[in-house]
């Protein structure tokens, strides 16, 4: 297992190496750097201005290799082969150096970490409290299949899907905060025990958004293991609906349930862009949001990284839980 | 009084495309240690028979149009659900045709077979001893080391006798086994086959033996039902019926046993058009 768990780790790094490719090429060959400069300094920004900018944030040196290091005429050749963009960057990202801001040259470290912890109180409990709400209603759904009951409940998570995020958020905010004024409709504050009434609109609204398409995916699920021949053999023995559903169903099911779930884990810390934005949340999704319509590039390349990283966390870790719930899945 | 009595017993499933007389008024009786086999084709309705003995058919899909199915005189489609588990795995046992899917991947052989046995001998203290017993009794070598075994470590042939001793457990009066070797490979099929006979004078129980294969039953069953489109078309002590078929489907089915040794000529098939308009 543990020699896994290394392998998989070392297979991680030309993944690695590629979303550092992919995510250069988009932004420094695909996009122009000038470009860049101009979305911080405006559009009549002056050549010399452009130039001293790039020279500021580093972005003057060439793009893969220093080709002139050999070449004395030229003002980079006191500089080594590797004092490129590109190596640069994959140097800095490999110990975590993010850089900073192209905006105002705050450090972007700080900023992931400080909006990480937002992020997580929002997306956390939402998921957590949501999976296990969907896997009791569609455990419920099975239990009672095809009754008035289950189409009854069929129709109401078709009616969740199909209402648009947005009306979930306005109408809690008008609901709850305008109209019955029980938590604030805006804002966040770490504050101990008073942060909960700052999470308690946007956890909840976020659980509903997903409720009805991940009840309607987990009964499905459910609705294949029953009719299994293994399902009926536990009926054959005298085992009661509740020891099927409980014991064959979910820990058959569950196997399912992980490749859905357990690689969106490490993703929370990025937050949720939606939700962030309208409830006045500090966490990633904000900070991306924010970055993005700032043209704000640095803090977008590293936000990317961090993604791709904790994506292929996820991955291994889906991997792993298969190992545990799946006898027949052995890691050597 | 019989152990089983099926007195004129219909089934129909109501499905989208409209309803299935899946089993159309049969009767049968089996007394303690008696052997039965209903023969018949895909589709003929033995299958569901069987399921329907602890009405482990799925309800409300599947309708109990009439009839009785009475086990010592009870009848089992008047009974509640805490009887009917009772009765089921307890005195009634299955085995069932696909052993690798019938036995659930994620639970320990152990696992599996000590479900049953909580659920019906609460009275067993040492599990794994009872538990060993009753892989040895089925055949499976070094039966302690297999106890942790998932199913998908062992063969078909072993995960068909774990299913037998899953049956065997809590020592059923009736077993079903509902086509048990035919997902089996043929020397395999003998040895479950022997395995069977063994253990039906050794545990005096009743089994019904649900097959296609009418070459496996000649020396193993006391009596056969032929059944054919949801009726039992022909009914007897076996030697006599294989002897003397009186229906013609009977006839057709036993001529399509391959005979070795015989002069060589085309399989016989069974012509359906033919036996429709006769019956």
């Amino acid at each position: 297992m543990i020699a896994y768990i290394f392998r998989r780790l070392l297979y991680a790094i030309p993944t690695v190496f590629g979303v550092m490719l992919i995510t250069f090429i988009l932004f420094f060959v695909w996009g122009s750097r000038e470009t860049m400069a101009k979305a911080q300094l405006g559009q009549r920004a002056r050549p010399t201005e452009v130039r001293n900018w790039l020279h500021e944030h580093g972005y003057d040196k060439p793009l893969i290799i220093n080709a002139a290091w050999a070449d004395s005429t030229y003002h980079h050749a006191e500089q080594p082969w590797w004092d490129s963009i590109f190596i640069q960057q994959i140097k800095n990202f490999t110990v975590f150096e993010l850089g900073e801001s192209d905006f105002n040259r705050e450090p972007i470290g700080e900023k992931i970490r400080s909006g990480m912890i937002p992020s997580l109180l929002i997306t956390a409990p939402a998921m957590f409290v949501g999976l296990f709400l969907a896997v009791a209603l569609a455990l419920v759904q099975v239990f009672y299949r095809a009754s008035a009951l289950d189409t009854g409940m069929t129709v109401a998570c078709a009616v969740l899907m199909s209402i648009v995020p947005m009306a979930y958020i306005i109408s809690a905010q008008n609901l709850m905060a305008v109209t019955l004024k029980w938590f604030p409709a805006f804002g966040f504050d770490l504050q101990g025990w008073g942060t909960i009434r700052f999470l308690m609109l946007p956890v909840t609204v976020m659980g509903v958004i997903y409720l009805g398409s991940d009840v309607r995916l987990y009964r499905s699920i459910f609705l294949e293991e029953i009719a299994q021949d293994y399902i009926r053999t536990a009926q054959a023995k005298g085992v009661n609906a509740r020891g099927v559903l409980f014991k064959h169903v979910l820990k058959n099911g569950a196997i399912s349930l992980i490749t859905l779930v357990v690689a969106h884990l490490p993703l929370l810390i990025m937050g949720s862009l939606l939700i962030e934005n309208f409830f006045g949340i500090p966490g990633l999704g904000g900070l991306v949001v924010n970055a993005l319509q700032k043209q704000d590039f640095a803090i977008v390349r590293a936000a990317v990284f961090i993604g791709s990283l904790l994506y292929l966390f996820g991955l291994l870790l889906t991997d792993i839980c298969y190992a545990v719930a799946d006898p027949r899945i052995r890691l050597s | 009084m019989s152990l089983l009595e099926i007195r004129n017993l219909a089934i129909h499933f109501h499905t989208e495309n409209g309803v299935v007389e899946a089993v159309k008024g049969i009767s049968f009786n089996l007394e303690k240690g008696e052997t039965l086999a209903i023969v018949g084709e895909s589709g003929s309705g033995k299958s569901v028979t069987g399921l329907a003995l602890t009405r482990l058919l799925p309800e409300p899909a599947a309708r109990y149009v009439s009839g009785e199915i009475l086990l010592d005189g009870r009848d089992v489609l008047k009974m509640k659900g805490d009887e009917l588990r009772k009765l089921r795995g307890k005195r009634i046992a299955y085995v069932f045709q696909e052993p690798s899917t019938s036995l659930n991947p994620v639970f320990t052989i152990r696992s599996q077979i000590a479900e049953a046995l909580k659920l019906h001998r609460p009275d067993v203290k040492d599990l794994d001893a009872e538990i060993i017993k009753c892989l040895d009794l089925v055949g499976i070598t070094n039966p302690a080391q297999r106890l942790h075994d998932y199913p998908h470590q062992l063969s078909g042939g072993m995960q068909q006798r774990v299913m037998i001793a899953m049956a065997l457990a809590c020592q059923p009066d009736l077993l079903v086994a509902d086509e048990p070797t035919t997902a089996l490979d043929v020397t395999i099929q003998a040895q479950i086959m022997d395995q069977f006979r063994e253990l039906r004078s050794k545990l005096h129980m009743a089994v019904i033996l649900i097959t296609h294969n009418f070459g496996i039953i000649s020396n193993f069953a006391d009596k056969v039902a032929v059944m054919f489109r949801g009726k039992i078309v022909e009914y007897g002590p076996t030697a006599e019926v294989l002897r003397n078929p009186q229906h013609a489907y009977t006839k057709a089915l036993i001529q399509c046993i391959p005979r070795l040794g015989a002069r060589q000529h085309r399989l016989v098939t069974i012509d359906h058009a033919a036996l429709e308009a006769a019956s």
